[in-house]
Formats: structure tokens, C-alpha cells, sequence
């Protein structure tokens, strides 16, 4: 008798414990299916409930293919440019001790703490006819604003912190020795960079990068201040949706919404394959 | 002559400060200089002008409520996610990144739908006289959907890493689980509680994409500041449009130094 009471005593505790943890991730999937399952599923039962026909019709509007186009360009842009620097930027923190190291990752934290259209504005108040280089622009009929280099610069700006923020922990975590040992073996920078550093930090990188895709093909506010939001000139798919919403083709809105949502469901599946990698490779060492 | 030779080095710092000059420090400068060409009594004057008061109001009191109930249910899932097993636990653990992943103006687009009058939610709280879309409820639930990964992001290592045994050893010296949980669990994870709720304000606070679709964008009701600088900038009026991004700019930098400091206690706790 006495040996069956602790077991007793832990059964209730446990089934005690099962009802609240029920009633936990009940609460718990309750508010994700408000705030986040629902919405996501609208997205998808919008743009088919007509069926497959009018949604391909709403991909094939030229209005829709150039918002594609014009969004791939500024992504094929922004990555490779913010990738670098990105790399640039994270090497030279984790690599160096300095003082303000803080700061210096706060400075380059800033555009993610910033609104969205206060970074727009930004651009503007350089690049536009009444900005600071606006006289000089006008003089040499260098469109900006309004135009896809103003597009660009702003997504740029969006994106910028995304390759340096992944980077900067794996890189701290390879250490330097690695890359000293080749130095000592003589290997040049290049060869030290290409050999040793990227490899070790391949995945942080290739996370970093997806990311800043992500960002760079769905960015709105700051795009929108710059762009004027010209069909087929200056609007990007994010800016399509928007407006055929406000122009109340709410089925096509919903078709270039279901690309996006694609965009975001890869970026996602990536995400979790890179953060199976890494957690691995941790694991092994 | 004190420093030693950099030269491999130079490259990646040169490169970095350069981009780092003419993307942040120049427009930031840009924004400052534009701002102190307004004197300043007409710049107070359009910092605290009505509409722009109701604007941070409509702002900040909506985004702090929807951080506020993100910092409960996101410390609720991040602890359902560390502590118990279910069914489509990794689906749902990968789909809270899904307001980073998901371009805003589509977020705003299937709220805005969801939350309408005969949308599959909102046709619900309809017969009660409650509107959602296009109100700043609408607004709020923007806020909620774009804030939700922050809090629970930011608890769940903190949960992961913390030893069950203390809560064991609480109970078992009599601790009932409420007390258990408000006095050993949870002064731990109010750090990274704290750090998440902050991260989602000031990402509530400045977005734009979704709340400017959920919302009717009226004034003194729905209208929040970044719209109203779009607006601003939208009739070109330059300087009223940058006074208020000054203003909101201030605000970010503030909240990014709170962070920060939230972020330091937490590791003086973690030690």
C-alpha cells in the first residue's frame, strides 16, 4: 500500500497536469488560428474560390506581369549588394575588438527600428526635387524619386541589416584560427576568404540572404513613398496588391497576394532546413 | 604611428563605413538638417498640432495594447512549444516567423478581408455591433498579426534553458503551481518578456503596409503617424511630413536604447 501512494499521488499530479496542458496549447493555437491560420488560409480560399481559371487570367494582366518584373529586378539588385556589405560589415565586428562594439551593432540594428516611411522620407528629402542633391539631379536628368533607383536605395536601406545579423554570430563562433593557420600556411586574403571563411559560414550567410530576399520582394511602406506607384512603371508587386485592393479587383489583389504568400512559405521551409543544418552541426561538434 | 598596419583589413571596413555613410548617416542627417529649417516654435507648432496628437495617440496606445497582449499569449506559446508535445507542433512552431516572412501589404489585405463585415470573423462579431476592419480595432489586430514572433522568439531560449528541477524542488517543498510559476518561473523570463513586448511595440509603431489597408485612415480615429507622413508627403508638404518623422525617428531611437538595456539585464540575469 505504501509503496503504491507516491505513484497515485503522481498520477493525479499528471493528470491534473494533462487538462491544463490541453487547455494551454488550446489557448495557444485558438489565438495563432485568429490572428495568424485564418488569415493565411484567406489568402489562398480568396484567390482560387472562383477556381484556377480567373486566378491564371489575373497572372497573365500586363499590369501584374511588369509588378513582377519590376520587383525581381530590385531584388536581383538590392541581395547581392546588401549581401556584401552585409559580409563586410559582419567581418569587420566579429573580427576586431574595439570600443563602442555595441554601438556599432545598435547603429547597424537602426533601419530595422525605424518606420518603414520615415526611411521613404528619408529618400526623399535627398534624392527629390526639393531634397539636398534634387538641383543637381534636375540639372543632369537623373531620375530618382519616383524611379526605380529611389526603389532600389529604399530597399536597400530596409534590407541592410538582415546578412550582417545572421553572419556576425557564426563568424564569432568559427573563431579566428582557422583563418590564421591558412595565413600561416600562406594563403592570401582571397584564398583564406573563399577556403576557410565562407565555408564555415555558409549557412548563417545563405539564412542572411533569404531573409534580405524576403524582405527586399515584400518591402511596402518604405517602396511606396519613393515610387509614386505607377502601374506598370513603378509599382512592385506588394504595391499591386494594395492597389488593385483599393481599386476594388479585390480577385486580382488576391491572386498577386498568393504569389507573395508562396514567397513567404519557401522563405519559411528554407528557414527551418538552415536551422536543422546549423543545430546538426552543433550537435556533431 | 601608434596603430599597427591594417592593410587586409582596411577593405571590408572601408566598404562598410562608406555604404553605412551614404544609406544611414546622410538621409539620417538629410532628415535632422530638413527638420531644423522649420523654427522652432513652427516646428512644436506641427509636432502638436490635433491631428498629429491623435495620430501618436491612435499609435502608440493601439501598438502598446497589441504588444501588451502579444507579451501574454506569446510567453503562452513559446512556453506550450518548450514544454509539451502535440500533434503539428513543428508546422506551428515554423508558422510564428510568418509575419517576418509575409510581405505586410498582403498581411493587411486578408486581415482587412477576415475582419470585414461578412468576412469569416468579422461576419461573427457583426451582430454584436462590432466592427473591426476599417476601425482601429482593425488596426490593433495589424499590429497583433506583425508583432507576434517577437515575444515568443525572445522566451522561448530563455524556457528552453531554464532547469525544470527548481520548479520540481518548489513544488515538492510545498509551492502550490501558482506560486511555483509567479515566483520561480516567471521573474526569470520577465527580461526576455519585457525585451519581445518592446521589439514588437516599436516594430507595431512604425509599421505602415497592413495598418494602412485595415484602417479607414480617418483622422482622430483610425489615422496613425506614419500614415499621416505619407499623407503629408503626398501633398508635398515637406515639412510638416518631416517634423513628425523627427518626432516618430526620436521615438525609435528611444525605444531601441530601452531595448538594449532590457536586453542587458536579461544577460545579467542569464549569469
Amino acid at each position: 500500500m505504501q509503496t503504491n501512494l507516491p505513484s497515485v499521488a503522481t498520477e493525479a499530479k499528471s493528470r491534473s497536469m494533462n487538462w491544463a496542458a490541453i487547455a494551454l496549447i488550446g489557448t495557444a493555437i485558438a489565438y495563432l488560428a485568429l490572428v495568424l491560420f485564418i488569415p493565411a488560409i484567406n489568402v489562398f480560399f480568396q484567390a482560387f474560390r472562383l477556381g484556377v481559371a480567373p486566378f491564371f487570367k489575373n497572372l497573365t494582366a500586363s499590369d501584374f506581369t511588369s509588378a513582377v518584373q519590376l520587383t525581381l529586378i530590385i531584388a536581383l539588385i538590392v541581395v547581392p549588394i546588401n549581401t556584401v556589405f552585409g559580409l563586410c560589415a559582419a567581418w569587420a565586428i566579429a573580427r576586431h575588438q574595439f570600443r563602442g562594439k555595441a554601438l556599432v551593432i545598435s547603429i547597424l540594428d537602426l533601419p530595422f527600428a525605424i518606420s518603414p516611411v520615415v526611411a521613404g522620407l528619408m529618400v526623399v528629402l535627398l534624392y527629390g526635387n526639393q531634397g539636398w542633391f534634387g538641383s543637381f539631379l534636375q540639372a543632369t536628368d537623373i531620375k530618382i524619386i519616383f524611379a526605380l533607383p529611389g526603389m532600389i536605395i529604399a530597399t536597400a536601406f530596409v534590407t541592410l541589416p538582415f546578412v550582417a545579423r545572421e553572419v556576425i554570430p557564426v563568424l564569432e563562433e568559427a573563431g579566428a584560427d582557422q583563418e590564421e593557420a591558412a595565413r600561416t600556411l600562406g594563403a592570401n586574403d582571397w584564398q583564406v576568404f573563399w577556403r576557410v571563411t565562407l565555408p564555415n559560414i555558409r549557412w548563417g550567410l545563405l539564412y542572411g540572404v533569404i531573409l534580405t530576399n524576403a524582405r527586399a520582394m515584400g518591402e511596402f511602406g518604405a517602396v511606396s513613398v519613393v515610387s509614386g506607384n505607377i502601374a506598370r512603371k513603378t509599382q512592385t508587386l506588394p504595391l499591386f496588391v494594395e492597389d488593385a485592393y483599393k481599386q476594388y479587383a479585390t480577385q486580382s489583389a488576391f491572386s498577386a497576394a498568393v504569389l507573395l504568400a508562396l514567397l513567404a512559405v519557401v522563405t519559411l521551409v528554407l528557414k527551418e532546413i538552415l536551422e536543422r543544418k546549423t543545430s546538426i552541426k552543433q550537435v556533431e561538434e | 604611428m601608434r596603430f599597427p598596419k591594417l592593410p587586409p583589413i582596411s577593405i571590408p571596413w572601408r566598404i562598410k563605413i562608406a555604404y553605412l555613410t551614404v544609406m544611414l548617416f546622410v538621409p539620417a542627417i538629410a532628415l535632422f538638417a530638413k527638420a531644423a529649417t522649420a523654427s522652432p516654435e513652427r516646428f512644436w507648432r506641427i509636432a502638436t498640432s490635433p491631428i498629429a496628437l491623435s495620430a501618436y495617440e491612435v499609435t502608440f496606445v493601439t501598438a502598446l495594447g497589441s504588444a501588451a497582449i502579444n507579451g501574454l499569449f506569446g510567453t503562452l506559446i513559446a512556453w506550450v512549444l518548450v514544454r509539451y508535445d502535440f500533434p503539428f507542433k513543428r508546422f506551428i512552431e515554423a508558422s510564428v516567423d510568418l509575419p517576418f516572412a509575409l510581405p505586410t501589404s498582403v498581411a493587411g489585405l486578408t486581415i482587412a478581408t477576415v475582419y470585414s463585415t461578412n468576412g469569416w470573423i468579422g461576419s461573427l462579431l457583426a451582430p454584436f455591433g462590432i466592427r473591426i476592419s476599417f476601425t482601429r480595432l482593425g488596426v490593433g489586430i495589424a499590429m497583433l498579426f506583425i508583432s507576434l514572433p517577437f515575444v515568443v522568439r525572445t522566451v522561448q531560449p530563455v524556457l528552453k534553458e531554464m532547469e525544470k528541477d527548481v520548479e520540481e524542488a518548489a513544488w515538492s517543498l510545498g509551492a502550490s503551481q501558482m506560486e511555483t510559476f509567479w515566483r520561480v518561473t516567471l521573474p526569470p523570463l520577465l527580461p526576455a518578456i519585457l525585451t519581445g513586448i518592446a521589439l514588437g511595440f516599436s516594430r507595431a509603431v512604425g509599421e505602415y503596409g497592413s495598418t494602412v489597408i485595415v484602417a479607414s485612415n480617418t483622422p482622430f480615429r483610425d489615422l496613425i503617424a506614419p500614415v499621416l507622413i505619407f499623407q503629408r508627403l503626398e501633398q508635398y508638404d515637406y515639412a510638416g511630413a518631416t517634423v513628425i518623422g523627427v518626432v516618430m525617428l526620436a521615438i525609435s531611437l528611444l525605444l531601441l536604447l530601452v531595448i538594449n538595456l532590457l536586453q542587458a539585464w536579461g544577460r545579467r540575469y542569464a549569469n
